[in-house]
């Protein structure tokens, strides 16, 4: 089997047995890049020296017998989200195009440990903003599946990347859909866990409270590896939680006995693409099959989400990216005429359209006389939508939905509409208002051939639940084994 | 309640967010902006009355830790992405009146 057709596992127990180099392994992915990113515009920097360089540092290592870390030799490519120490970091802004970090992120520094083989930084919205990584500065990336389609987004070059075999897993960051929805679009596996199961040290702050790395892998198994890698306590980020990691890569092949599936009807609602729904309906029939119960829920407050989340996440942002002055580093004007003007000239340029967008509405939220209104209603509503799924769980051990309301849209299509852009997260966002781990999974095509994707939601600190009821599905369909023909 | 977002609202919040904003700019957040005022105000429907404020997914109290001396990040690395920089410092526009 070729090395770019192989899943995580399947390329671990390659290198273990010395069948394959990691020197072989990148060298297939920065092929494959070089052949086809051209096209696809997934990758923002890849450096194939270092690469290369890296690849040759883990067989050397275990060469000599040493002991390797979890992805030893294994290229993952990094959301361009995540700080790399001596490698530009942009988070797909112009305010940061010659930002080179000091530090590694927590994440980085985690598969560094692990031996992983860093590919190379991917496209996103600008300080993960959007839901199409139109909102790039930098590129427009494509849809593996149709190149007039967006990957999703904000995380919509890693998704792209493991969508079209330019790396066998890569990371993203998931404020209200940021992994899952891409993940969707591009029929690869996505999964953002508990709010703090991850340190966010190093990770470019968007909205604080929502903000959480996580997992894409062609596969489940690939995605809880990664997740594995990834997790656990650091105290540089006090919102990191200390609570054990178990070894989901074990696990997850095994079957939940008396699985009880949750389907909220408030999913099932106007708005929602026939095929789409269609094909969330006949995974609740594999789930059956296996034996599984499926029952209704309510999440009477999920209506809300939408307004609730472009009411907090803008006024966090509005708060966080107010570092960026001109001063410590980012973009400078040339031309201003004094300090104030400075400040105000440096961001009008160095940030793009809809980045202006959600500091405005932002501080318009938090403003004096509106704060009570906007801000403070929204956080209470929050609460309301966190108390539904506290409900739902009780009765549940996972929720099913669909990731979107509908498959990939068009490049062009929802980009000058902003609230239409907003709207499509309506599935993603309570997950992250709510803290809930999430994770999607390859879950058929459209007539149009375009991926579609099953989300499943559980309770706080439930990934390894989560994670083998989708490996449960996964084990059924052959979905995920599809590859967009490039 | 519908509230109708003006130019003149829209100047205040990019002040208040320091964003140089074009004539064209302007024009086009009140309209965007506008349109999602209006639609988040979808949240007076629901009654919140007795419901506590969720700041936080997690709701840590504070998390504490020893007040130790450690190493921080040199002063060149810290200056290293400045735009501008002079002898140690981050270099910004002069602020105050010479007399």
């Amino acid at each position: 089997m070729s090395i770019l057709g192989a899943t995580t596992n399947e390329l671990r127990v390659r290198l273990e047995r010395g069948d394959v180099t990691s020197v072989d392994v990148t060298t297939a992915y920065l092929d494959q890049i070089a052949v086809h990113d051209a096209q696809v515009q997934a990758f923002l920097l890849v450096d194939r020296d270092a690469a290369l360089e890296q690849a040759r540092d883990v067989d050397a290592k275990r060469q000599a017998g040493h002991a390797v870390g979890k992805l030893a030799g294994v290229p993952v490519a990094l959301k361009d989200v995540v700080c790399t120490k001596g490698v530009r970091t942009t988070c797909g802004s112009r305010m940061l195009e010659n930002f080179v970090p000091p530090y590694d992120a927590h994440v980085v520094q985690r598969l560094k440990e692990a031996d992983a083989v860093l590919i190379g930084k991917t496209n996103m919205d600008e300080f993960a903003m959007g839901s199409s990584t139109e909102n790039s500065a930098y590129q427009v990336t494509k849809n593996p599946w149709d190149l007039a389609r967006t990957p999703g987004g904000s995380s919509g070059g890693s998704a792209a990347a493991v969508s079209a075999s330019m790396a066998p897993l890569a990371i993203g960051s998931d404020t209200g859909g940021s992994i899952r929805q891409p993940a969707g679009f591009c029929g690869v596996v996505g999964m953002k866990p508990t709010y703090g199961r991850i340190s966010r040290f190093g990770l470019v702050a968007y909205a604080s409270s929502l903000d959480q790395l996580g997992p894409f892998a062609s596969d489940v198994s690939g995605a809880a590896l990664l997740l594995e890698v990834m997790s656990g306590h650091d105290a540089r980020d006090s919102t990191s939680v200390n609570v054990p990691v178990p070894e989901y890569s074990r696990s997850v092949d095994e079957p939940l006995a008396g699985l009880r599936i949750g389907v909220a009807r408030e999913h099932f609602v106007e708005g929602l693409d026939r095929e789409v729904e269609a094909a969330i309906r006949t995974a609740l029939d594999v789930y059956r099959k296996l034996g599984a119960e499926v029952k209704e829920v309510s999440l009477p407050h999920s209506q809300y989400a939408v307004a609730v989340y472009y009411i907090i996440a803008p006024s966090e942002a509005s708060s966080n990216l107010a570092r960026y002055d001109g001063v410590h580093y980012g973009h400078r004007a040339k031309d201003f005429s004094n300090m104030i003007d400075m400040y105000s000239a440096s961001r009008g340029e160095g940030f793009g359209t809809e980045v202006k967008r959600r500091i405005m509405l932002g501080a318009y939220a938090l403003s004096a006389g509106y704060y009570d209104a906007y801000y403070l209603k929204a956080l209470k509503v929050r609460r309301l939508i966190r108390q539904d799924f506290d409900q739902a769980f009780q009765s549940v051990d996972v929720i099913a939905s669909p990731v979107a309301p509908t498959p990939a849209f068009k490049i062009g299509e929802l980009v000058n509409d902003p609230l239409a852009m907003y709207l499509s997260d309506i599935y993603t966002l309570s997950a992250n208002l709510a803290g809930l781990p999430g994770i999607c999974i390859p879950a058929g095509f459209s007539g149009k051939n375009l991926p579609i994707g099953l989300q499943l939601l559980a309770a706080p600190f439930q990934e390894e639940r989560l994670l083998r009821t989708a490996r449960m599905f996964e084990r059924e369909t052959d979905w995920h084994k599809q590859r967009a023909k490039l | 309640m519908a509230t109708q977002l003006t130019r003149a609202d829209v100047q205040k919040v990019a002040l208040l967010g320091r964003l140089k904003l074009s004539d064209a700019e302007l024009e086009a957040y009140t309209q965007s902006l506008g349109n999602i005022i209006g639609y988040v105000e979808r949240l007076n429907e629901v009654n919140t009355d007795d419901v506590e404020p969720m700041v936080h997914a997690v709701e840590l109290s504070n998390v504490f830790r020893a007040d130790e001396v450690r190493p921080s990040l040199p002063r060149a690395d810290a200056l290293a992405n400045a735009p501008k920089s002079e002898r140690g410092f981050f270099l910004v526009p002069q602020i105050l009146d010479e007399r």
